[in-house]
């Protein structure tokens, strides 16, 4: 029995993605600690941005909004949403993460609604929010996310974010600035990445306690598996003691 | 300049982006600095109306101008446009007065990491609500295009997406660069409300941490309703001009309003009050019990100085004071 959690997993893992120096903008949960929990390990200068205006704070605890006064707490700048934008617009932004309730093997991803009556939808969610700007802008897109075959699916109801959109060069036909887009999807069974040509989601390592079945299984699309399947490496215990003791103390995300 | 034909949107535009008209409204706006004191109450009933397209400052439960949505509400305002902008806890009081039947959106219904409304949710999915999808950034592009006195601003994001496909965007090919460029038609709200931490009585505000995108939504609104924590002396505002981040000529009503933010939270002030918004979701889920708690909190209170009285008053803002300030450790933590 491991002793660690699914969204444990996934935090070390995203935290990782994060290299010293590099840039990136977060909602609050998961993100966030990600964030914070490379910034108390290998990434000191890694600058955390919020959406809101909050660039580079010295977190004290985890916000509970986007523009909570956490969010600029001793921070080096307390700006605006048009200065983060613009930031990721003119390339400074690295990562960011994203979140949704459907996901496809282009990783364009659902946040808007369910249903097939845009004007009158069977569920609606909140929409893009700042979603669809940080995928469209920012260099490398992740996702954290726990995986079933109904969040994974072949046909998503709306692409509120943008992934490869059709898959090849489609992304940049639209548009969207080149080479920008998904780069790693975290999930608790598995790691994905996106095949280089044909912009499919692929397998990069799985998960202690899952086979490639299982991965397969719960995922609504056909997967792509790299060459070189590795075994993920789980939580190390020193970032399980920051992330539990410095991190989120009061397990608000950790003990989803 | 190209238009491509080939990529249109569906989306209704709720608002006129042409600048003249724009012009024309804003030349006819008095520049006099007269007193421009007023109750919220009076606030409300002189510059929103029925009909009007309405914008609010703040950012999901962050300086939210909730005294004056609960105003809004007790006066009872329909059929208004409204411009979704991370709106959070002041969209579930609006859905709950059923005020606006149009809405721009970027973010509606969530109450971000606490979850979502459930009466803002019933109201989005009846079909009564019409709408136009955007995100963060084009509403915040399409506020500083009517800040700019400009028809639209182009932006590179939303492209070859739904939420592009359902909003009333454009698609232009760049003339310099060949790119191609989503366009954001400018936004000139009816009225606005912003709540703000410092203003005179000619409605020069100051506000501290985190603008958003309040400082473009002062300049693209046609009226604007200041609500402040609290009114300070000219002299304050010029011995310190570069603090002023809307100036008087934009503002037609300023309303002291302490805790007007509350129970969103108001940097450097007080924190959100998490159980009052807790309790909020919570009872949305019985109909009878979220009619007799609107009635309680919103319709029988004559102001939002009676609304928090009901809620815990001045000791439950002292508690939110010191937990914004961070006075005890152990309280550091957002959710407590």
């Amino acid at each position: 029995m491991a002793d660690y959690n699914p969204m444990e997993l996934m935090i070390c893992v995203a935290a990782r993605n994060l290299e010293d120096g590099a840039t990136v903008v977060v909602g609050t949960g998961a993100p966030c600690a990600a964030a914070m929990l490379a910034q108390k390990t290998h990434s000191p200068n890694l600058t955390v941005m919020f959406e809101a205006g909050g660039v580079a704070p010295i977190l004290p605890a985890m916000p509970i909004s986007v523009g909570d006064s956490r969010t600029f707490h001793k921070a080096i700048m307390a700006s605006s949403m048009p200065e983060i934008m613009e930031t990721c617009q003119r390339g400074m932004v690295d990562y960011t993460f994203l979140g949704g309730a459907q996901i496809d093997m282009y990783g364009n991803i659902n946040s808007t609604m369910i249903g097939n009556d845009h004007a009158k939808p069977k569920v609606r969610f909140p929409g893009s929010g700042g979603a669809n700007d940080l995928a469209s802008l920012c260099w490398r897109t992740m996702m954290m996310t726990p995986q079933d075959a109904k969040r994974f699916t072949e046909k998503i109801n709306f692409i509120t974010s943008p992934g490869y959109l059709t898959g090849g060069n489609s992304r940049y036909e639209a548009g969207l600035p080149k080479g920008t887009g998904p780069y790693r999807i975290i999930t608790n069974m598995a790691i994905m990445g996106f095949e280089e040509t044909s912009k499919r989601m692929k397998v990069l390592n799985v998960n202690p306690g899952y086979s490639r079945k299982d991965i397969q299984d719960n995922c609504g699309f056909e997967l792509f598996w790299a060459d070189k399947i590795t075994d993920t490496d789980p939580p190390h215990a020193d970032e399980l003691r920051i992330l539990r003791d410095e991190v989120d103390p009061h397990r608000y995300i950790i003990g989803r | 300049m190209i238009a491509d034909k080939a990529v249109q949107s569906l989306g209704p535009l709720f608002t006129n982006p042409d600048p003249d008209e724009a012009r024309k409204y804003f030349h006819s706006k008095s520049r006099t600095k007269a007193g421009k004191l007023m109750s919220l109450k009076q606030a409300v009933e002189r510059f929103v109306h029925d009909g009007d397209y309405l914008a609010l400052g703040g950012f999901g439960t962050n300086r939210t101008p909730v005294a004056a949505c609960q105003e809004i509400v007790r006066q009872g305002r329909k059929n208004m446009g409204f411009a979704g902008h991370t709106s959070t806890h002041d969209f579930q009081i609006l859905a709950a007065g059923e005020v606006f039947d149009r809405v721009d959106i970027a973010y509606i219904i969530g109450l971000e990491t606490r979850g979502m409304s459930p009466c803002a949710r019933a109201y989005m999915e009846s079909g009564r609500v019409k709408i136009c999808e955007w995100s963060n950034f084009s509403l915040a592009a399409r506020l500083k295009a009517a800040a700019m006195g400009i028809p639209f601003l182009p932006t590179r994001n939303m492209l070859g997406t739904d939420t592009f496909r359902y909003s009333a965007g454009k698609i232009m090919t760049c003339p310099f660069t060949e790119k191609t460029l989503a366009l954001q038609p400018a936004l000139y709200p009816d009225v606005s409300v912003i709540h703000v931490h410092e203003a005179d009585i000619h409605g020069n505000c100051r506000i501290q941490g985190i603008l958003i995108s309040d400082d473009d939504l002062a300049r693209a609104s046609k009226k604007l309703i200041i609500t402040t924590e609290r009114l300070i002396h000219n002299d304050e505002i010029r011995n310190d001009p570069a603090k002023t981040v809307i100036p008087y000529y934009l503002v037609d009503a300023v309303c002291e309003v302490p805790y007007g933010a509350y129970p969103t939270g108001m940097p450097y002030e007080y924190y959100s009050d998490e159980k009052h918004l807790k309790e909020w979701l919570t009872v949305q889920k019985d109909s009878t019990a979220f009619t007799s708690f609107m009635k309680h909190n919103i319709h029988d209170c004559p102001d939002h100085a009676a609304y928090i009285e009901r809620n815990g008053g001045i000791d439950r803002i002292k508690e939110l004071r010191a937990k914004e300030l961070m006075l005890h450790k152990e309280e550091n933590h957002a959710e407590l």
